[in-house]
């Protein structure tokens, strides 16, 4: 459940994004706000925007008009690196640093910040045992020595190292196997909890979404169709293109129950 | 150990220093430029066409047309300075190129991880796709050094030493031996310079996949200052070294090593340092000498004449010494004087040959020359003086057949031709038994042995009264003997030196 203290931790208002000047639009007319702790997922298909739009939010995409909101601040306003270290980033690729050891990739953000050794030292130690690979394990291979699900594992970490409130994923779980994607799923809802973490996520997986999520924008050319939590959008779909996107797991479910009960 | 030998490991040291030095100075400079033009490069597409490119081309051009160009940009200025600058302009290519293709290597997915975690572009470039660059660009440099270290050997034909000074004199005197250092000597350091880079490179390769050892640092770091060394010692010895009163030049031919040596030997003796600059191309020695960079060395009136006045035409031996006389003075520098021999081209014969049918000059060939062959050399028959031959002596010859030098010589001793296009200095006139041919109607260019002499020579009268003696010292005899103790018999330019000596 969102903590509804009511303050608005990201704040979208009428923000755009066109690349050819003004013909077309990636991103056209995104308003929405996110409270402290709560989990938004964005969902659509590729092209949909859904991306662009995440980008905007810590500048790795400037706006064509509109304006966004962090912490109350408008981030046209920060430098954009600075705001960058403050958020949390999780890549689809994962992107760690080939040539640094975990612990390294981990410390990346925090050494960035200028933290002293010990603090730094004393914060990976933290975020790598949430994360499962404790630091007298893992600390010293590099990722190349990892499995795809260990490496995402670091990829969490390091977005999570500088204490950041707010946590911004690209598909941070598309590319692993099902178990283990189920697997980081799961904890990293916990970790999100138990951190009150702030997050966006960028997806295309609509379990995945009604899952974690706490409320879902569904995104389709360019604008968002409807914004609710699960149950809103499983119940009450506003759009055909809503209601065929959240029918295709509703049905699996309910087949799935079938089978649970020896019916087939 | 022969003689000879011991004489070329005498001069290693020397030229193992210019070598190392200039490999090392032209690496290290086209290092300094290559790694941040590849950087740009790699950043901006508008540049990295346009500069590939320009690199490239550089590297197409041949080596010995860069050395040229670049001695003519900087106004006739031989040794050191141009060869550095060609060779670093040669080693950009492989660096450049590396330098931005391992940059582009860098997964995207790691360079949008560093920027979406809030590093700065630098912070990107020298944090991440530096490091993750590292092996690719090393590569590159390892490549540039064995080139380098190759063609450093042509820097000779510009007047700094290398290794390439045992190997163009030694091609051009026949001494093997020579040849074989200084290709040996080459190839080592090609190699040394190899496998030291090699170390650095494999330790970049540990370094981008995150997996160094001390050891590895270790390894690296005296790979690093062994080079670093070398190249501080050797620095410090050149700047240590005192500048030669005299610079001699010479050209890349036997004569003209024998006489550079002959000219050192007599500075020497009246008590003056000297620096011999053998092997340079004829522009390269004219134009030297001229602005001072050379102090003294042989030239032919008849190149002067043909080749920096662009005359054609023969107005006779005495018209072309005054002409070239003034022409050389006009240029800054001075005739010290004619040592007496000319070495033009000319039309021999086997002596048992010309005894049998009666000829002692070109005239008497008239009547017969339909029935004779000749062989000439690979530009004889595209040169005027066989035009002005042809047409002085209205003849024509059965047969016209071209050669290498030294084949052309075997080709009449063998009579498969009866007649050559000699050269009548040439030492193997003399061991052939050869019979020089007049030329009453001038056909054939004279080509006046004389030594030019820069303008701050000439004002010396120790250095003037030092090679006094050669000047109408030499005959043709001579000067053919002296190479054919080279040529034939296979003695050292320094033996050949000493006989002239004994002749003075």
């Amino acid at each position: 459940m969102p903590s509804t203290g009511g303050t608005r931790l990201i704040e979208l208002k009428g923000v755009r994004k066109s690349y050819d000047g003004g013909k077309s639009y990636a991103v056209a007319g995104a308003s929405f706000t996110v409270e402290r702790g709560e989990f938004l997922g964005l969902i659509g298909e590729s092209g949909c925007g859904k991306t662009t739009t995440l980008k905007m939010i810590n500048r790795l995409e400037e706006p064509t008009a509109g304006s966004v909101f962090v912490n109350g601040q408008n981030v046209r306003e920060q430098n954009p690196e600075q705001l960058r270290r403050n958020i949390g980033y999780v890549f689809q690729g994962i992107g760690l640093f080939p040539h640094r050891t975990v612990v390294q990739n981990v410390a990346a953000v925090p050494e960035l910040l200028g933290w002293d050794p010990d603090r730094i030292q004393a914060r990976c130690e933290q975020i790598l045992s949430m994360v499962g690979l404790p630091l007298e394990d893992y600390g010293a291979r590099v990722p190349g020595q990892l499995s795809g699900g260990q490496q995402q594992r670091v990829g969490v970490a390091r977005a999570l190292a500088a204490e950041s409130e707010v946590v911004l994923m690209d598909e941070p779980f598309g590319a692993l196997d099902p178990i283990t994607r189920v697997e980081l799923q799961e904890e990293f809802k916990r970790i999100q909890q138990e951190l009150n973490l702030t997050v966006v996520m960028v997806t295309h997986d609509m379990t995945e979404a009604l899952l974690l999520a706490d409320r879902i924008a569904v995104m389709k050319n360019g604008e968002i169709l409807q914004i609710g939590t699960p149950h809103e959008l499983l119940n009450n779909p506003q759009h055909d293109y809503v209601k065929k996107i959240v029918d295709m797991p509703k049905r699996r479910a309910d087949r799935l129950e079938e089978i649970m009960r020896g019916h087939s | 150990m022969s003689d000879n030998l011991r004489e070329q490991l005498l001069l290693l040291p020397v030229y193992f220093q210019g070598h190392l030095l200039l490999t090392l100075a032209a690496l290290s400079v086209g290092i300094c430029i290559s790694v941040p033009l590849g950087v740009w490069a790699s950043q901006s597409p508008r540049v990295k066409r346009p500069l590939l490119i320009t690199v490239s081309i550089i590297q197409t051009f041949p080596s010995l047309a860069i050395l040229a160009l670049v001695v003519a940009l900087l106004g006739g200025r031989i040794g050191f300075l141009p060869a550095f600058i060609a060779l670093t302009l040669y080693s950009m290519l492989p660096i450049v190129r590396n330098t931005v293709s391992g940059l582009e290597s860098v997964s995207t997915s790691v360079v949008d991880a560093a920027k979406g975690i809030g590093m700065s572009p630098r912070q990107i470039l020298t944090r991440i796709q530096m490091p993750l660059a590292m092996p690719v660009i090393v590569a590159g440099i390892r490549t540039a050094t064995v080139w380098t270290v190759g063609l450093a050997t042509l820097s000779t034909l510009v007047g700094a030493s290398s290794f390439g000074n045992f190997i163009f004199t030694g091609i051009q005197t026949r001494n093997l031996v020579a040849v074989t250092v200084g290709s040996l000597a080459s190839a080592a350091l090609a190699v040394s310079l190899d496998g030291l880079i090699g170390l650095v490179q494999g330790l970049a390769e540990k370094q981008s996949k995150g997996i160094v050892e001390r050891k590895h640092k270790r390894a690296g770091a005296i790979a690093g200052s062994v080079i670093v060394l070398i190249f501080l010692a050797i620095a410090y010895n050149l700047f240590q070294q005192e500048e030669a009163d005299f610079v001699v030049g010479g050209k890349p031919f036997t004569e003209q090593y024998i006489m550079a040596g002959l000219i050192s030997a007599r500075l020497e003796d009246a008590g003056f340092s000297v620096e011999l600059r053998p092997g340079l191309g004829s522009d390269v020695i004219f134009a030297a000498t001229s602005t001072g960079n050379v102090d003294v060395y042989l030239e032919y009136s008849g190149t002067i004449w043909a080749s920096f006045m662009k005359r054609s035409g023969n107005p006779g031996r005495e018209a072309i010494r005054s002409a070239v006389v003034q022409f050389v003075e006009e240029q800054g520098m001075t005739n010290l004087g004619f040592p007496g021999f000319q070495n033009r081209y000319a039309l021999a014969m086997r002596r048992d040959r010309a005894l049998e049918l009666g000829i002692s000059s070109i005239e008497d060939l008239i009547p017969i020359a339909n029935t004779l062959s000749t062989g000439g050399d690979l530009e004889f028959f595209g040169r005027s003086e066989w035009l002005r031959l042809r047409d002085l002596y209205n003849i024509d010859f059965a047969e016209k057949l071209t050669f290498d030098v030294s084949l052309m010589y075997t080709a009449v001793q063998e009579r498969q031709v009866d007649l050559i296009t000699a050269y009548t200095t040439d030492g193997r006139v003399a061991a052939y038994d050869l019979l020089i041919l007049d030329d009453p109607r001038n056909a054939m260019l004279p080509y006046d042995g004389m030594l030019l002499v820069s303008d701050a020579a000439s004002s010396s009268p120790e250095f003037l009264q030092a090679l006094e003696p050669i000047i109408g010292g030499i005959s043709e005899e001579q000067m053919r003997e002296a190479n054919r103790l080279v040529d034939v018999e296979g003695k050292s330019v320094s033996e050949a030196v000493a006989y002239l000596q004994g002749q003075l």
